[in-house]
């Protein structure tokens, strides 16, 4: 171990120099644990949201109704006691449960995933809920009146455009969870902050090694929220559209003379 | 009418919403190559009856007939049923996360199961005799009403059905966009497509429909050639809805 310079910037060279490398895999496993548990949360999220919203009607076999009663009630005591406890306990209950009941110790990185998903999951399926009821019940109408099924309606319809309303609730969850991956240190898991803690141990040094973090951190949440907003402008399209002039079929000026009557 | 097959038969239709009946006894027969037009005041039932038609209502009572088939009791699968009687909406309900083409293809792809070629085809062929394939590229946000409407048009008839349903295709559009929706649906009709349309438009129904149903209160109140009902109606709720109307 060599010895800690004094200065505040000379002790920051002297960190990035000796533990940049940790810090930086902190930070990578921060940001692995925030991407697989947004996109895994959100995978949860769309299949609960889309249950949710299966419409029930009375003409529905009894069977049918009690079965779909049963799934949502199971999903809505999910999303409470999930969005209702915070992440840290639920990492400690989950982990140390597990342990005690299963006789079995998670991996590091399976408790992570599995612990940000579920959680973020929770949260997801009322945005998707939301953003499903955000759709204007004619673009349904339109694709039941061509003959598309409740599921082929969701696929092609209606889920593409909610997930174009979502997409900033879904950028929402993954700066939270690169912040929030923070509290699985509890649970040992070696991400940013639990990174910098040992080395701030070590040397009991804290505002310079913070000041690193809190600098990544930052970087990072900025880096995605920009990135997200850009693709959030290129699902929307293109503002203009070319005219398909070069067709032959087309023409550009008005309407086509109907050639009299067909068979 | 004629002698022609029958396609539709809607016999003692009623529709109720809780207590409030909007439809009773509704009886309609629609035969190969009828353009038919449905008249009456706002919350006559007129938009009801045909969407219990498409069943995007659930009617209450009475029988729907497909070829002979009754669809109510569950004889023809909805999907195949909607694939064959086709629907355009006064909201046009243009699917927004599609260019033009899209909306015309997405039907014939996971529908009719057709391939990518010949949807792009007969979508290509439709979007023309609306006067829309240039537009192919074009998302519905960046379209006027009467395009939009022309594009529905397209797309429903893209899925090739028996019998076209329009639900008051005109009463979103400004002036100048109704006449060029309506020419479309004029030369449709001259092109033999069979044709249930509820409208506002009583000059088009005048000239296009071959017959005319009026509805007044939930019910059939009089019906017959344009000729009967607008020249000399026989029910004196007809003259004066009539009447009301011409005097605007």
């Amino acid at each position: 171990m060599s010895s800690l310079p004094a200065g505040f910037w000379n002790r920051i060279l002297f960190l990035l120099q000796n533990y940049g490398f940790s810090l930086l895999k902190g930070a990578g496993t921060s940001l692995l644990i925030a991407f697989v548990g947004t996109l895994i949360g959100c995978v949860i999220g769309f299949i609960v949201g889309i249950i949710q919203t299966i419409p029930v009607q009375k003409s529905d076999s009894f069977a049918k109704r009690a079965l779909l009663k049963a799934v949502n009630l199971i999903l809505a005591v999910y999303v409470e006691v999930f969005r209702g406890t915070p992440m840290m306990v639920q990492a400690m209950f989950i982990f140390y449960g597990i342990a005690y009941l299963l006789h079995y110790v998670m991996g590091m990185w399976f408790a992570a995933f599995f612990i940000v998903s579920i959680n973020t999951g929770a949260y997801m399926a009322e945005t998707v809920r939301g953003g499903i009821l955000s759709i204007d019940a004619g673009q349904t109408e339109g694709a039941k009146a061509i003959g598309m099924n409740h599921l082929q309606t969701m696929l092609y319809v209606i889920l593409p455009q909610a997930l174009r309303n979502i997409m900033p609730q879904i950028g929402n969850n993954l700066i939270i969870n690169i912040k929030d991956s923070c509290v699985l240190s509890v649970i040992c898991v070696v991400e940013l902050f639990f990174a910098s803690k040992s080395i701030s141990g070590t040397y009991y040094i804290f505002f310079e090694v913070f000041t690193l973090a809190m600098a990544m951190y930052l970087i990072m949440t900025v880096f995605f929220s920009r990135l997200l907003r850009w693709f959030e402008k290129k699902m929307d399209g293109a503002d203009s559209y070319d005219l398909a002039t070069t067709d032959t079929l087309a023409h550009t000026s008005g309407m086509l003379n109907y050639p009299g009557k067909r068979g | 009418m004629d002698n022609n097959e029958t396609i539709l038969a809607v016999n003692h239709l009623s529709k109720r919403f809780g207590e409030n009946t909007v439809l009773r006894d509704i009886n309609c027969r629609v035969s190969t190559g009828d353009v038919i037009c449905v008249i009456g005041a706002s919350g006559s039932g007129k938009s009801t009856m045909l969407r219990c038609i498409n069943l995007l209502e659930t009617p209450t009572g009475g029988e729907i007939l497909f070829h002979g088939t009754d669809i109510l009791s569950g004889g023809l699968s909805l999907s195949a049923y909607r694939a064959k009687v086709g629907m355009v909406f006064q909201s046009f309900n243009l699917f927004s996360n599609m260019n033009v083409l899209d909306n015309c293809m997405v039907g014939m792809r996971r529908v009719l199961k057709l391939d990518k070629g010949t949807a792009k085809e007969k979508a290509l062929f439709y979007l023309s005799k609306v006067g829309m394939s240039p537009y192919i590229n074009a998302r519905p946000r960046q379209l006027s009403g009467g395009q939009k409407q022309r594009v529905a048009i397209a797309r429903a008839l893209a899925m090739e059905p028996e019998i076209l349903l329009f639900d008051e295709p005109t009463s979103a559009l400004d002036p100048q966009m109704v006449g060029e929706v309506l020419n479309v649906m004029k030369a449709l009709a001259d092109d033999g497509m069979t044709m249930l349309i509820v409208t506002h438009e009583m000059a088009f129904a005048r000239d296009v429909a071959r017959h005319v149903i009026y509805m007044d209160k939930g019910v059939v109140c009089e019906e017959g050639p344009p000729e009967q009902i607008f020249v000399s109606p026989k029910k004196q709720e007809t003259k004066d809805f009539l009447s009301r109307f011409i005097r605007g």
